[in-house]
């Protein structure tokens, strides 16, 4: 679906005709605003390449409101960030991508490091990055954990630093932990692990998320909490794993464990919201939408922990002067306050709490990030009721639900070999 | 996949008309007829900027596809080389027995659905035309049914396919309405994300494509043919098989190479309607080209194309296309 979405028409680089075209429409369309011709063309537009779920219209209209520079979203799938920052790296000025891409963009030289003496609040980003660190406490670093991929020696370096340095490949946007989502009122019972995605009671009733790097995962928890295997590296397997793993998604396919597999952050909303999946890989916005519909559906931590997933601003190779300045400028307002708190109340969480906290109300973090019963209604950013007054947040708190990270979402390096038998998942 | 198909074929159509129209004029506006080199050349020029349309936009891509798909690739960068491992990759694990066959069943379950989906889709693309072409007499009411079939087309493609859901689910109209019947004890889950429901939407989305080339072949069959059939004795079954049937093969033939082409390269409907647990040689691209193995999406690509054509040939060895327009 989202694939539709991938031909957002935008001014490519160097196809001058098309941009004068598009320059001499802005100044038509400024014209009839009654702006003057100016201030159109002095105008900054940042193209931020990501998927649609990071990209809220209301982000892009407050950081325009406080700075005068525009922000115009280019919404692809998770994959087709990646393909583009590799092969097209002249078509954005920002990007917005899973850390665990990093691992294919670095080595091809085509993002800068960015330079946190130019980042105000670089020092205060949560030490879960730099470290890999919650509270103090290490967690789980199986996977492409982002602090194996933080930093970089030089900004042009094509491999990554083991130390912290000044340059950060990206600088964190949102991350979360994710799990099982289940619809308690079809369940009827507690669920405590990831086991129960394969369990036969719910032949035909569940679902598991059809991106090969996310997916694997899941599958490697259920495989883990089953018995069947205990990996010495979940994010990082062996062929031989690797066989082991798909061998036991296609046993349960077979047995038709499996309502559908789903791709697009929209299909897990719908397949779980009609009822034809009661327990599935979901990601907390979604469990979110479904509970908009006034639909339960709970994000339901389990025994074995979480996967978790992080997301990040990158800078391209080309990017200079001015657009070079605006992107900092963009990442630094980013990092300031109102996104983070915006980000926290949609159940996600930002690189910089302290700044966050500042522009929530006290009973809003006590709700999302302390894991207090709510004293007032909780409301998402758009106004739809969330939680009424009483309940908690799945999962707890920050510390509680980061601290219990297994593994995160991860490029393998035997990537090709695990592509080619998640096809045969899918085939069979 | 299918857009651009669809989008591509008519206006390579209309310019030639107009070409062929151009051609004419300034023969008829020139007071003495040029030479025929001068002619000869004239005709060059006017057939090369379509030419060079397709060179640029459709043989240069093409051989581009062509050459990537003997190259190598790691996680990030494409590596020039001469390889026919990606062709070979199609035919991994076939003949050891274990179920590992995937690539080449996959372009059989492709292959599979494009033959029933054709088979459908020409059995009701023929009934309807025929009726909207010999049953419904007045110009009016041909046009007005004509867009009453357009109807899917009115709304996105993807919503089409997602609002078979509350129909077909589990908790779908379907459903409710077999048990509340009491024909059935359980939701029927077949109905759903399986074979069925694919064909189901390719029939639901590509009938179309054969109504509309059949109905043209059709109202130009000499009505007097159709009386002649009667005179002679022909019951109505004799007159659609022996007369209707053969003079509107050339439509059917159309219509067959768009439904075929249609189907063939799918990868979204095969995706949505079968729950993504069916697998599509053009779901499989497009998975290899996200994941960047260029080479291997190549060389499918190559291979999907291969087919396609043979099919297409096979098509027109039946009915010789040219002759008959």
């Amino acid at each position: 679906m989202n694939d539709d979405r991938q031909e957002t028409p935008q001014p490519a680089e160097g196809t001058l005709p098309r941009r004068s075209l598009l320059k001499a429409a802005g100044v038509a369309a400024a014209g009839l605003a009654g702006f003057p011709y100016v201030q159109a063309q002095e105008k900054i537009t940042l193209r931020y390449l990501g998927t649609a779920v990071n990209q809220d219209k209301k982000i892009a209209e407050r950081f325009e409101a406080d700075t005068g520079i525009k922000i115009q979203y280019v919404a692809v799938t998770t994959d087709d960030v990646t393909k583009r920052a590799v092969t097209a790296p002249n078509s954005f000025d920002l990007i917005d991508t899973e850390y665990f891409s990093l691992r294919k963009i670095i080595p091809t030289g085509n993002l800068l490091g960015i330079d946190t003496k130019r980042i105000k609040n670089a020092d205060k980003i949560t030490t879960l990055f730099t470290k890999g660190e919650v509270g103090g406490k290490k967690v789980g670093d199986q996977g492409t954990a982002p602090k194996k991929v933080m930093y970089l020696e030089k900004p042009d370096a094509k491999s990554f630093a083991s130390a912290p340095t000044q340059y950060m490949t990206l600088i964190p946007t949102v991350y979360n932990a994710d799990t099982l989502g289940i619809r308690p009122d079809l369940i009827k019972r507690p669920i405590e692990s990831w086991k129960e995605l394969l369990n036969p009671e719910f032949k035909g009733k569940a679902a598991i998320l059809n991106i090969p790097s996310i997916g694997i995962m899941d599958a490697a928890m259920v495989v883990e909490s089953m018995g069947l295997y205990k990996y010495p590296d979940k994010g990082n397997m062996t062929k031989k794993e690797i066989d082991l793993t798909i061998k036991a998604l296609i046993d349960a396919k077979k047995a038709g464990q499996f309502r559908a597999l789903w791709k697009d952050f929209n299909e897990s909303v719908n397949l779980m919201a009609a009822g034809e999946v009661v327990i599935q890989s979901m990601w907390s916005p979604a469990v979110t939408a479904v509970r908009t519909k006034g639909i339960d559906c709970v994000f339901q931590p389990l025994k074995e922990g979480y996967r978790a997933w992080a997301a990040g601003f990158g800078v391209p190779k080309t990017l200079s002067g001015k657009k070079a300045d605006a992107a900092y400028e963009f990442i630094n307002w980013f990092l300031d306050g109102w996104a983070g708190a915006y980000l926290n109340r949609q159940g996600y969480y930002s690189a910089v709490l302290e700044t966050a906290k500042a522009k929530m109300e006290a009973y809003e973090w006590a709700y999302w990030m302390e894991g207090k019963p709510a004293t007032a209604d909780i409301k998402s950013p758009n106004g739809d009721l969330l939680a009424k007054a009483g309940a908690s947040r799945d999962g707890g708190s920050y510390e509680t639900r980061m601290g219990g990270i297994a593994c995160w979402n991860a490029l393998m390096d035997e990537n090709v070999y695990m592509v080619q038998k998640w096809n045969e998942f899918v085939a069979a | 996949m299918r857009i651009e198909a669809s989008a591509v074929t008519p206006p390579a159509g209309s310019v030639a008309v107009g070409a062929s129209s151009a051609v004419d004029a300034p023969a008829r506006a020139l007071p003495a007829p040029p030479r025929r080199a001068v002619r000869r050349r004239i005709a060059w020029l006017q057939a090369a900027p379509l030419t060079a349309v397709f060179v640029v936009f459709f043989l240069v891509p093409l051989a581009l596809i062509a050459m990537v798909s003997f190259w190598r690739a790691t996680d990030y960068e494409l590596i020039p080389a001469f390889t026919a491992q990606s062709y070979l990759d199609i035919f991994a694990g076939c003949g050891s027995g274990d179920g590992s066959c995937v690539m080449l069943s996959t372009y059989l379950s492709t292959l599979k659905f494009s033959l029933l989906t054709w088979a459908i889709t020409a059995l009701l693309g023929f009934a309807v035309a025929y009726f909207l072409a010999f049953h419904v007499r007045s110009t009016l009411m041909q046009t007005v049914l004509f867009i009453v079939c357009t109807v899917p087309f009115w709304t996105s493609n993807v919503i089409r396919m997602i609002s078979w859901i509350p129909l077909l689910g589990r908790n779908g109209l379907i459903n409710e309405a077999l048990l509340a019947t009491g024909l059935v004890q359980q939701p029927q889950e077949w109905l759903l994300f399986s074979d069925f429901s694919v064909v189901l939407a390719f029939v639901h989305l590509y009938t179309m494509f054969m109504i509309v080339p059949i109905f043209n072949s059709m109202m130009r069959i000499d009505r007097s043919l159709i009386e002649a059939a009667r005179d002679n004795g022909a019951t109505p079954w004799q007159t659609v098989l022996h007369v209707i049937a053969p003079l509107s093969k050339t439509g059917l033939l159309i219509g067959s190479i768009f439904v075929i082409a249609l189907v063939m390269g799918d990868f979204v409907t095969v995706g949505v309607m079968g729950g993504q647990q069916i697998a599509s040689v053009g779901k499989v691209i497009q998975v290899q080209a996200n994941v960047l193995q260029f080479p291997a999406a190549a060389a499918n690509a190559i291979g999907l194309l291969a087919v396609v054509l043979l099919m297409i040939v096979a098509l027109t060895r039946l009915v010789d296309l040219r002759k008959e327009l």
